[in-house]
């Protein structure tokens, strides 16, 4: 038998949530096994970075990643994964934009470390604070030192693919692995680079089978507070903020047809630059108030508007300072 | 920007010293030409007038000989001068829309005060559009055919005057009016001023005319419910509501009026001042001459019995199962001429009208002077007999105060003036005239005054603080006191009168904002329609086809009321004679296979130009109705609508244009 392509995933700053759902993909697993190699896995294989480090430049055919670019580790894997890797896919909400971990780009490390350490949630009676060089009697010992910001994948590397979701769908996740499959068969040519992979074109509203008007909002409210939600009926009109409209396609509406609003996990549309301002023109146009101080009332009803609009995206965002966003959005 | 940039050639205007005496404008030019090089920048050039023939002709020069293909203007506005320059540039062979202009007049040198921040604003606005320009493409207008029909929406003497011109040139009219005949406000008065004639008497043959006229379908007792379409093809609904006569068999013999028992106090035409039957005509010569019979009010509607009108007709022309009818027609262009309202007088409380009744107001007045008005033209007191010995007039009721209106109602001093002549004329009265300021600027206006104050008029100025019939002494019986500090004297004055004339200022029609927002063009914060441009573009709006003519835009007097109709007449003809319009490119358009059919955008254009389509489940946009207003590109939180001229590279490219020297 010929030398299977080699395939490696890593995991950066993320929940984990991206692995498993890899391995959600039921028996496709037995697919992947069958025509790579998967020679870096931190979770499935037992590897080391030493063991990268010695491989070829670009002999690594895909390389999945999944995680935002928090610290001195994960910006030095992805350097090396890059160099190591043919195809390198960011693979889910964080390694495309920033998802959760990215929201800690509101506040400066200082305080992330001392909400972590020292709040009162915490129990930490030797008041333990990391650093990232201490001296023990045993020597130096080193950890690796936190970045100033969360960065998505492609601000710090060149990425050849996004794939989104938090997580990606299993689906998705196997009709990637088909084409990759196809492509290696030569059934197939691989998306040009930069493309968004194992998503819709349009947004979830195109997947949900909710029933749509035109929209008069008079009042948000939180969804435990609309009881009974009509089932039937788009929820956004029913006054939840349902990030549907704004978010890519993909997941075929999974949250909608169980009742509960869009979060976006599947990131902004083909073409837009900031999930959070599409949205947030979006919810104000169809506002229906004229008066100031009713349009402040309806617009309370949104208590978190960073966790509302960009939950999945701040990283990634325009509001973001340093390097012009559009230049670096890489998709 | 990696790929290979466009040559772009950049001029610098000074406007004579309205640019360059508050900016570097050499300076600009060299710095463009050095910094912005690498951008594509291959001339760059300043000139004392780019507009200028001259100025033109640098930039046709430059494309022709250097194969400009981008050229940025830094000068005035582009709403003065875009058009000027990218003809400029399609003359020499570029597409017109690879021209951008800046402006660093209106933006720059006419709102700073520092030459040197000045300057580098200037270089900072010139490196957006450098970066910009770039990113422009080649664009198309669009074009439509125009139908030759007109809509004219107003049958006063704005809007028979626009009917009668382009009727005259030999196309078709549609002319709606609310009201049983046509006429608007002209037709209550007796005289006009300055010049004194009898307002009838220049009105009527204009009206007969109009009613007449075989390109005019004259349609009164009507008004417009629903308009959709867009320049040249316009479709419009009419409502034409139940007359209860038969305007085929109708004489306008009059005999129904007659006969009818039932009289209810005419509000409009008389401003509450007399009576009319409940089938009428506003007045004798209405046109057209069929009466309108009021259902309300009417006897037989009311309680099956009457039937007088009917019984009497000698032509069978009552018909009381006559049901509103509506009409469709199509248009290529609409001029709205719907006038003003008059300011309720009741509003300002201390001057007294409703409550104390001898005050008046200018509309009554007007009524009361008139030969065919309700007293036969005689001026007396409310009681309708006795002759008032002295009458003040107070100017700028409800204008020019900020409790109310703060803009100037135009006509009041001298329809105040006209009101003082009638008084002495027709009683021989003592009048005071209390002004704020005497406003007289037209032709023969100031003359008009210095006659009135000839005649003994008596003018106090001071804006006047109430109106009363607390009286202090002997003296002051029986009158009405007009408390008022007279402001050239110095101090304050109880004058007693025994006549009040409030000359109430013009407001917009109290339903201007609904009719506005069904023929898609918006009004000001007082309410008046908004023109195009308020100097060099007044009877047109930011909607094409949709013109505006008269008061609607704002108070007039006559002659301007009548300018106006003629200019927008003269308008349409200009586009009817065309055959066809170009629209802007700036369009937007959805992506279809983008669209997911959130809706978000449905409700959102004010040109009525998005639908959507229910078996696709898609939007779609008419780009003969869109208007290029950028609101629906930027919600639509799909992305799928994008705007021509404003992609996203262009925006990106300004902006890091503009912040490149930061
Ligand atoms: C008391 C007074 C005295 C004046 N005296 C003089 C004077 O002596 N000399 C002078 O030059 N100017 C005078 N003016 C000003 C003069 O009245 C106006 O300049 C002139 O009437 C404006 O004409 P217009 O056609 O624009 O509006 P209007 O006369 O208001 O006519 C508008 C017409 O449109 C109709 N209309 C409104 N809305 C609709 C609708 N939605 N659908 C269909 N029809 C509609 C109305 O019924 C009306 O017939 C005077 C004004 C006042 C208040
Ligand atoms: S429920 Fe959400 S996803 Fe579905 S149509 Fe409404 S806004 Fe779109
Ligand atoms: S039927 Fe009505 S309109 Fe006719 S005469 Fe009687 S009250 Fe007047
Ligand atoms: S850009 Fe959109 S909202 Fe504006 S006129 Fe065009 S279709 Fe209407
Ligand atoms: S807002 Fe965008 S996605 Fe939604 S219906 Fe309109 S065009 Fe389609």
């Amino acid at each position: 038998m010929s030398e299977k392509p080699k395939f490696a995933m890593y995991w950066a700053a993320s929940c984990g949530g991206c692995e498993i759902s890899v391995l959600n993909i039921g028996e496709k697993i037995l697919d992947v096994d069958a025509h790579f190699e998967p020679v870096f896995w931190p979770v499935a294989v037992d590897s080391k970075y030493k063991d990268v480090e010695a491989m070829e430049d670009g002999s690594i055919l895909l390389t999945l990643w999944n995680g935002g670019i928090r610290n001195q580790e994960n910006e030095h894997i992805a350097h090396l994964l890059r160099r190591k890797s043919k195809i390198l896919v960011a693979f889910g909400s964080c390694a495309t934009e920033g998802c959760v971990p990215g929201l800690a780009n509101l506040y400066p490390v200082e305080e992330i470390f001392s909400t972590a350490y020292h709040t009162v949630s915490t129990d930490n009676p030797q008041g333990i604070h990391p650093q990232p060089v201490v001296q023990v009697p045993e020597g130096t010992l080193t950890i690796p030192a936190m970045n100033p910001v969360l960065k998505t994948l492609a601000q710090v590397v060149d990425v050849d693919y996004f794939m989104p979701g938090c997580p990606p769908e299993p689906h998705q996740i196997a009709a990637v692995i088909d084409l990759v499959i196809a492509v290696l068969e030569g059934k197939a040519q691989l998306p040009p680079k930069g493309a968004v992979i194992g998503a819709g074109n349009s947004t979830v509203c195109d997947e949900c089978p909710r029933a749509r008007n035109v929209k008069h909002i008079t009042a948000f409210k939180r969804i435990q507070d609309v009881a009974p939600l009509d089932p039937t009926l788009c929820i956004l009109e029913q006054g939840v903020p349902c990030n549907g409209p704004a978010t890519r396609s993909g997941c075929n509406a999974r949250c909608p047809r169980v009742g509960a609003q869009c979060i976006g996990c599947y990131g902004p549309a083909e073409g837009v630059l900031d999930y959070g301002a599409r949205l947030i023109t979006a919810f104000a146009s169809v506002v229906d108030a004229k008066e100031p101080e009713e349009i402040e009332a309806i617009l309370d009803g949104i208590p978190d508007p960073v966790g509302q609009f960009y939950r999945f995206n701040l990283a990634d965002s325009l509001l973001r300072a340093g390097v012009p966003a559009w230049k670096k959005n890489g998709h | 920007m990696s790929e290979k940039k466009p040559k772009i050639g950049v001029y610098v205007c000074h406007c004579g010293s309205n640019i360059a005496g508050m900016v570097d404008v050499e300076a600009v030019r060299d710095w463009a030409q050095a910094a912005l090089g690498q951008d594509g920048v291959v001339v760059s050039r300043d000139y004392k007038f780019m507009c200028s023939s001259l100025g033109q002709e640098l930039i046709e020069k430059d494309i022709q000989e250097l194969g400009l293909e981008r050229v940025v203007v830094a000068a005035c506005s582009p709403h003065l001068h875009e058009k000027t320059f990218r003809t400029a540039s399609e003359r020499a062979g570029l597409n017109p829309y690879l021209t951008e202009l800046v402006s660093i007049r209106e933006q720059v040198s006419w709102v700073h005060t520092d030459k040197q921040v000045a300057t580098e604003k200037s270089k900072a606005l010139v490196s957006g559009a450098v970066h910009r320009v770039a990113y422009n493409t080649e664009l198309q207008p669009l074009k439509v055919p125009i139908n030759p029909n007109t809509l004219v929406v107003g049958g006063g003497i704005a809007g028979i005057q626009a009917a009668l011109e382009i009727a005259n040139a030999g196309f078709h009219v549609y002319l709606v009016e609310r009201e049983p005949s046509i006429g608007g406000h002209m037709a209550q008065f007796d005289k006009t001023f300055p010049t004194l004639d009898c307002s009838a008497c220049i009105l009527t043959p204009r009206m007969v005319e109009a009613g007449t006229h075989p390109n005019i379908t004259l349609l009164t007792w009507s008004e417009v419910i629903s308009v959709s379409g867009y320049v040249g093809n316009f479709n419009v609904t009419i409502k034409k509501k139940a007359r209860y006569v038969n305007e085929e068999l109708c004489t306008g013999c009059g005999i129904c009026v007659e006969k009818c028992p039932q009289k209810v106090i005419d509000d409009v035409y008389e401003a509450g001042l007399g009576y009319r039957k409940v089938i009428y005509t506003p007045f004798a010569q209405a046109v057209p001459k069929y009466p309108v019979l009021d259902r309300p009010n009417c006897t037989f509607f009311k309680n099956g019995k009457c039937k007088a009108c009917e019984k009497f007709c000698p032509t069978n022309a009552i018909d009381f199962t006559q049901e509103d009818q509506y009409l469709n027609v199509e248009v290529g262009n609409i001029i709205l001429a719907t006038g003003y309202d008059l300011f309720d007088a009741r509003r300002v409380t201390n001057y007294g009208y409703g409550r104390l009744p001898n005050v008046f107001t200018s509309l009554e007045f007007e009524r009361m002077s008139n030969a065919a008005g309700p007293t036969g033209g005689e001026i007396t007191l409310r009681d309708g007999k006795t002759k008032p010995e002295t009458v003040g007039i107070i100017h700028c009721v409800g204008s020019r105060d900020k409790n109310f209106n703060n803009y100037c109602s135009s006509i009041c001093c001298m329809q105040s003036l006209k009101f003082a002549h009638l008084v002495k004329e027709r009683t021989g009265a003592t009048v005071y005239e209390f002004y704020i300021d005497m406003r007289t600027p037209m032709k023969a206006y100031d003359e008009f005054y210095q006659r009135v104050l000839e005649e003994g008029t008596l003018f106090v100025r001071g804006k006047v603080a109430e109106v009363t019939n607390a009286t202090h002494g002997p003296h002051e019986k029986g009158k009405l006191i007009i408390q008022v500090e007279d402001t050239l004297v110095g101090k304050q004055r109880r004058i007693p009168v025994d006549m009040v004339i409030l000359s109430v200022g013009m407001e917009p029609r109290h339903d201007a904002k609904q009719v506005g927002q069904m023929f898609g063009i918006s009004c000001s914060s007082d309410g008046w329609y908004i023109e195009r441009h308020p100097k060099l573009d007044p009877v047109t709006t930011m909607t094409e086809g949709i013109l505006i003519a008269g008061c609607a835009s704002g108070p007039k007097d006559i002659p301007a009321s009548v300018a106006q109709g003629a200019a927008a007449a003269a308008r349409v003809l200009d586009k009817i004679l065309q055959k066809e319009v170009e629209l802007e490119p700036i369009r937007a358009t959805v992506d279809e296979s983008k669209c997911s059919g959130c809706r978000i955008c449905n409700n959102l254009c004010p040109f009525n130009a998005i639908s959507f389509l229910d078996d696709v489940g898609v939007t779609r946009i008419n780009p003969a109705l869109c208007q290029g207003c950028g609101t629906c590109v930027a919600a639509c939180p799909a992305g799928a609508i994008s705007g021509t001229g404003f992609s996203n590279e262009q925006i990106f490219a300004q902006i890091e244009g503009l912040l490149m020297g930061v």
